[in-house]
């Protein structure tokens, strides 16, 4: 690479990315166990966040020059954030890891590759929810026609690399269109539902079973319009732009001062929307003081499902023989960034027909990581390959996730291992409503 | 290097276990130390001895400096390879050889976790005290190599007092054989000990055979507040007058004790001035008789109020909350310089007011932790390393306080080694006659100072400026 364009990309980091959430960190590696990267490339410190840090500073400082080597060293981070809280000094290494891929796409062109992923899911998908659902109409059309079985048959996707295969497989099947249900019992909590994109077309049934059981639960539940994809595949690709005008969108379709709550049930979505007021932290103060507002009323499902009460529901159901070895795989952000790591393991251990087991590593993420599973296939094959292992030493039937990244992860492991048969991957609203509703 | 060299040096372990691009050299230039950082030329990953004698060898003969590197969490620069050369890594020499249950012993190679050796013998129901802060992530070879110290120090040692034999590459490439799984060994000069805390300057250590003790039956765990420094370290020197040797006895002042319970979030006072952690292990009678007297003596010193741990759990995070003081304090300023001065138990009390007043008299945020009990403390400046007026002002403070130490009896560094930050501090504890001879040590053993060179031994030392007070 020509030192210009380093150059270039050098002053993009001095732009970017600040220098004194930089100097947070103070190399004493506490980070290091915390990070799959670090532990699946043998303990490499290029693949570490105390790695990347330094990375950052170096570049920034113009210590190295910037090459291959090092993008790629910032492309493998999986964005799982779990250095974080393994951080005592207080690093935000999501904003930094943020702030530079914004710096790297500010400044360069793209890779082809990457451009073509990210022209498809960007700009066509993932900014326009109408866009979003004529793709799953695809998908649908794809499933149902029976195409899916041809197209497996002669072979088609031999031309796609392995992991997409295993994650055409894995792709869930459409919900049949159905009305929306209508109130069950008196209002006490006023409930705005972020439905998120993905979640609101890949997997709309889980949607639509938030929904039941929260006002099953007693809330009104509410779907302002305008809402967008949160932009957190953007911001995490350095798109900053683009997640902020998304973010700007959805400040302003839920500023509504009547909601308890704004609930969301997609981890990845959630640790977004709640660091909203980040993104607009030198900006107008009023803009600023509507993204605040617009956080502090962020809860995940499974607080809100704990907080009305879902737990006292479940031990009510009779309890049969349990045979069915339930897990919980968290989703790195809802536990890294947001914190929540009880909430889903109380609900899981209140339902009476199954057994919950603690899977070893479950706090560690899965791979998915976005779109980090179509960009960095290797590094996350290796970490789903440790992933089943774990998945089949505890015998679990039932692997739980509570983010739609995950449960595709998850849902190519049971693919690729074999394991269709005796295990299945559901979102935990899903799972609940079968227990509760069903 | 000439690439000749490197290419050879690259055939030995194979370009799979290789780094050489800009990102991987520079992942590899630093270690927990602010302000020490150089690229090395290439980073080497051996899978046995032998690879590891193949590479030293190439290296002799071409003079290339060799940096063996555990996990970087080194607080001297003892591993930041200023020097250029090759890092040497162990994360392929990372297995445990043997546990000898008969003879209480664990043979491992120099790259395992030292959490991991915990957890091994203590699911065996032993005990391998040594417990440095960072064990989650530093390895057994680089605990020998700075003959690391950690919370239990008081009551059963340091890493030294564990290490039995070693295997170690000689700069020739030669394999020297140190001690064995015995308890008595006068065999000539004590090998073993010379390279405990070598910091890698006098060959590279490839198999460590440890000692293990019987695990204790039981512990517990005691928190103590105070609204006074002095309380807190006069309530160490009592407990330890009145014949008690706790298994930990921490410390950590007021500045401490907020950014730790920022992080950690569990409670801790942030009014009081300063807390004390103590531990006792054992028998169960004893450990209650021990904890009693310990909390008598602490009402006596004046604690404010005290909080024994109720489970396992609590007692574990009490700990760990410890052993993040130094990283949590980082929250403070953006540049993070810690100290490892440490005096005779009997002169705590001096120490951390002499700190104190260092503080004050060079205008610098100073917050204090360390093992109390051993006498050894960890004074951190925080502090700004853009700000040139300010960090001359935290050299001058550090001189101060590696002078105090010294004319309390003390030493510059008690567990984190002299490495390249501490170097131009040594003569003042050793003094010339013991800068010569271990200068004709090293001379001996690497001639061609190929080992780790700018560690311990300054171009130039600190001309001292002895400051008698009162």
């Amino acid at each position: 690479m020509g030192s210009l364009q380093a150059e270039k990309i050098r002053q993009s980091f001095v732009t970017h990315v600040d220098e004194d959430r930089l100097m947070d960190c103070m190399r004493c590696g506490f980070c290091l166990p915390a990070c799959p990267t670090y532990i699946h490339s043998g303990h490499d410190e290029t693949q570490s966040p105390r790695g990347r840090i330094a990375l950052m500073k170096a570049v920034r400082d113009g210590v190295v020059e910037w090459d291959g080597s090092i993008e790629e060293a910032f492309d493998l981070c999986l964005g799982c954030r779990a250095c974080e809280p393994a951080c005592p000094a207080g690093v935000q290494y999501g904003t930094l890891i943020e702030e530079t891929r914004d710096a790297i796409v500010s400044a360069k062109d793209q890779s082809l590759k990457e451009k073509l992923i990210r022209k498809g899911a960007f700009d066509h998908l993932f900014a326009d929810q109408r866009k979003m659902q004529a793709a799953v109409k695809l998908v649908t059309f794809y499933q149902k026609t029976g195409l899916q079985k041809v197209v497996r048959k002669i072979g088609f996707l031999e031309l796609f690399p392995s992991f997409m295969k295993d994650m055409e497989r894995a792709l869930p099947e459409p919900p049949k269109r159905k009305k929306e249900p209508g109130l069950q019992s008196p209002v006490q909590t006023k409930v705005a539902f972020f439905t998120g994109c993905l979640m609101d077309t890949m997997f709309k049934e889980t949607n639509r079973n938030t929904i039941e059981l929260l006002e099953r639960l007693g809330c009104e539940v509410v779907l302002p319009k305008g809402q967008q994809c949160c932009g957190a595949l953007q911001g995490h690709s350095g798109e900053m732009d683009r997640a902020k005008r998304n973010a700007l969108a959805n400040i302003q379709a839920f500023d509504d001062v009547d909601f308890d709550f704004i609930v969301n049930n997609a981890g990845g979505c959630g640790a977004f929307l709640s660091e909203y007021d980040r993104l607009f932290e030198g900006e107008s103060p009023e803009v600023h003081a509507k993204a605040q507002r617009f956080v502090d009323k962020q809860i995940d499902i499974s607080s809100l499902l704990v907080k009305l009460g879902i737990v006292a529901e479940l031990e009510k159901l009779p309890s049969t023989e349990a045979v069915e070895i339930v897990t919980y795989q968290d989703s790195c952000h809802l536990r890294n960034v947001n914190g929540v790591t009880d909430e889903p393991r109380t609900i899981l251990k209140a339902v009476q027909s199954s057994v919950f087991t603690e899977m070893p590593g479950a706090n560690l993420c899965c791979g998915s990581a976005g779109i980090y599973n179509l960009l960095q296939p290797e590094m996350a094959s290796k970490i789903l390959e440790s992933k089943m292992k774990e998945v089949k030493m505890i015998q679990a039937s039932t692997i739980i996730t509570t983010n739609p990244g995950c449960l595709l992860q998850m849902k190519v492991g049971v693919e690729r291992e074999g394991l269709s048969s005796t295990a299945r991957a559901m979102h935990l609203v899903d799972f609940i409503h079968e227990k509760i509703i069903q | 290097m000439d690439e000749v060299v490197l290419e050879r040096l690259i055939a030995i372990t194979g370009r799979s276990y290789a780094k050489t691009t800009t990102a991987q050299k520079l992942a590899y230039s630093y270690d927990a130390t602010a302000n020490f950082q150089a690229l090395p030329d290439l980073v080497l990953s051996p899978s046995s001895i032998e690879e590891v004698q193949e590479i030293v060898k190439v290296c002799a003969a071409n003079g290339v400096p060799i940096v063996s590197r555990g996990s970087g969490t080194n607080l001297a620069a003892g591993t930041a390879p200023t020097s250029g050369g090759v890092v040497l890594l162990f994360n392929r020499m990372n297995q445990i050889l043997e546990l000898d249950e008969e003879n209480l012993t664990i043979s491992v190679q120099p790259g395992v976790i030292t959490r991991e050796i915990n957890e091994v013998v203590e699911s065996k129901g032993f005990l391998y005290p040594p417990d440095p802060s960072s064990m989650k992530i530093s390895t057994i070879g680089g605990n020998v190599a700075e003959n690391s110290g950690g919370l239990r120090g008081l009551k059963y040692g340091v890493t030294r007092d564990y290490v039995k034999g070693l295997k170690v590459v000689l700069p020739s490439g030669e394999l020297l054989t140190t001690g064995g799984k015995l308890t008595k060994d006068v065999a000539g000069y004590d090998l073993t000990s010379l390279y405990v805390g070598s910091e890698g300057t006098l060959g590279v250590i490839v198999e460590i055979t440890l000692g293990l003790i019987p695990a204790p039956k039981t512990k517990q765990t005691l928190l103590v507040f105070y609204d006074k420094l002095e309380k807190a370290a006069e309530t160490v020197s009592a407990i330890i007058a009145a014949k008690i040797v706790p298994a930990t006895l921490e410390f950590m002042d007021k500045g401490t004790i907020e950014t730790v319970e920022d992080y950690m979030k569990i409670g801790l006072p942030t009014d009081c001035e300063a807390m004390l952690l103590i531990e006792q292990d054992g028998e169960p009678a004893v450990v209650t008789e021990d904890m009693k007297l310990i909390h008598q003596i602490c009402q006596e010193k004046g604690a404010t109020s005290t909080q024994m741990a109720q489970s396992a759990e609590e007692a574990e995070q009490l700990s760990t909350a410890r052993r993040v003081a130094l990283s949590a304090l980082a929250r403070k300023r953006p540049t993070t310089i810690l100290e490892d001065a440490t005096v005779p138990r009997s002169e705590i009390a001096n120490m951390v007011r002499a700190i104190q007043e260092i503080a004050k008299k060079y205008d610098l945020l100073i917050c204090t932790f360390g093992h109390a009990g051993d006498g050894n403390l960890h004074p951190t400046i925080l502090t700004d390393v853009r700000d040139e007026d300010e960090m001359t002002r935290v050299e001058m403070a550090f001189a101060e306080i590696f002078n105090h130490a010294i004319q309390l009896g003390g030493t510059i560094t008690g567990e984190h080694g002299v490495g390249e930050m501490k170097a131009p501090y040594l003569e003042w504890k050793i003094g010339t006659t013991g800068i010569e001879l271990m200068k004709a040590l090293k001379l001996a053993v690497d001639p061609l100072n190929i080992m780790n060179p700018g560690k311990i031994f300054a171009k130039d030392s600190k001309k001292r400026v002895v400051v008698h007070n009162g």
